[in-house]
């Protein structure tokens, strides 16, 4: 194993991961740590928060600051992190179920306020570790344990949430990207601001199984054959309804949470004295 | 420390030894996503249903293996 690798990983604790076989989760870490690598982070100045589910694993193999909350509860344990050490490099992992369902009120707040932080949505379409349940992003028609004759619902879009709640910073990416996976989250992650990237993953245990799509290479190969990178678009009317859209969707600048505190803080102690 | 951090990884040497192919074994699961997408078809199925490197000498250190592997089980070197 590489020294580079090594150095960020619980090697002599938990390894080899409880993942299932082909799962996109491990690909994500993969290239995660391989960001923090080529960003020079030292390992004490990051903070991993994760909730519950199968993408909140990630962080109990990765070896930096980590904090695992309740189910939902990511987002309001990392602003309580990053407001008490701003200078920190705060990360959260989660996957649909955690951030979008439960959690999404948090979810909608923290890009209100545009506090810096960097937030990863795992989604794999259903709820994995409970075992196949529908999630607030399962497409509609698509079959789960809870929805045996197909989904009535239409899912969330993502990119619109983070838009209109006022998040800065927005991609979308999946597990066979994986160089373009690694520029996004580089791109995030030096951001200032909330940002959010959607990492699309497959699930072949329950979601590729239930669904007939065949194995991870299978699932993998749609992703390929599926998206479109925003970049080639040129004409916005001509995007075909079946392609997903990846990349850079949306790159603008507000004024940060922690900074609006700070000078606050003087203010306020400078009228005092 | 556990049993797999003394077992040595599977090293496989292309011919001019400039690019060397590292498999920890005991972290494979047998997911196929590596053999499937090497653009050089280098890699393939062992008889534990594991990877290993078929033809190392066409190994064009792409490293697709190496970032598209979950498990942390694939690693290709190559010497400047």
């Amino acid at each position: 194993m590489k020294e580079e690798i090594k150095n960020y990983l619980r090697l002599d604790e938990r390894f080899p991961h409880i993942l299932c076989p082909g799962c996109g989760i491990g690909t994500i870490a993969n290239i995660l740590i391989r960001t923090f690598n080529e960003l020079n982070l030292d390992k004490n100045n990051i903070c991993l928060v994760s909730g519950i589910g199968c993408s909140s694993r990630i962080p109990g193999y990765i070896d930096c600051d980590t904090f695992h909350t309740l189910h939902g509860r990511a987002i309001p344990c990392a602003i309580g992190v990053k407001l008490a050490r701003p200078y920190l490099k705060v990360i959260i992992i989660g996957g649909d179920g955690d951030i979008l369902a439960i959690g999404l009120s948090h979810f909608i707040h923290a890009a209100r306020r545009n506090i810096d932080l960097t937030v990863i949505i795992v989604n794999n379409y259903n709820y994995g570790m409970t075992g196949g349940q529908v999630s607030p992003t399962t497409p509609k028609g698509k079959f789960t344990y809870t929805t045996p004759y197909g989904n009535l619902e239409e899912e969330f879009n993502i990119y619109e949430i983070s838009k209109s709640a006022g998040a800065i910073f927005f991609a979308r990416s999946t597990t066979y990207h994986v160089t373009h996976l690694k520029k996004v989250l580089k791109k995030a992650l030096t951001k200032k601001g909330f940002s959010v990237v959607e990492i699309l993953s497959q699930c072949p245990t329950l979601y590729g199984r239930l669904n007939r799509l065949g194995d991870a290479v299978k699932m993998l190969e749609e992703f390929k054959n599926r998206t479109i990178d925003i970049s080639l678009i040129k004409e916005p009317g001509e995007i075909p309804s079946d392609k997903i859209i990846i990349g850079i969707l949306l790159d603008r600048e507000r004024e940060e949470y922690c900074e609006k505190y700070e000078r606050l803080r003087k203010a306020i102690n400078e009228k005092r004295d | 420390m556990k049993k797999f951090l003394k077992e040595e990884p599977q090293i496989y040497f292309s011919n001019d030894n400039k690019k060397i192919i590292k498999v920890i074994k005991y972290f494979c699961k047998g997911c196929g996503i590596c053999i499937h997408f090497c653009p050089k078809k280098v890699l393939d199925w062992d008889k534990d249903f594991k990877v290993f490197a078929k033809n190392p000498n066409d190994c064009i250190a792409c490293y697709l293996c190496e970032l598209m592997c979950p498990d942390f089980a694939i690693f290709v070197e190559k010497e400047k």
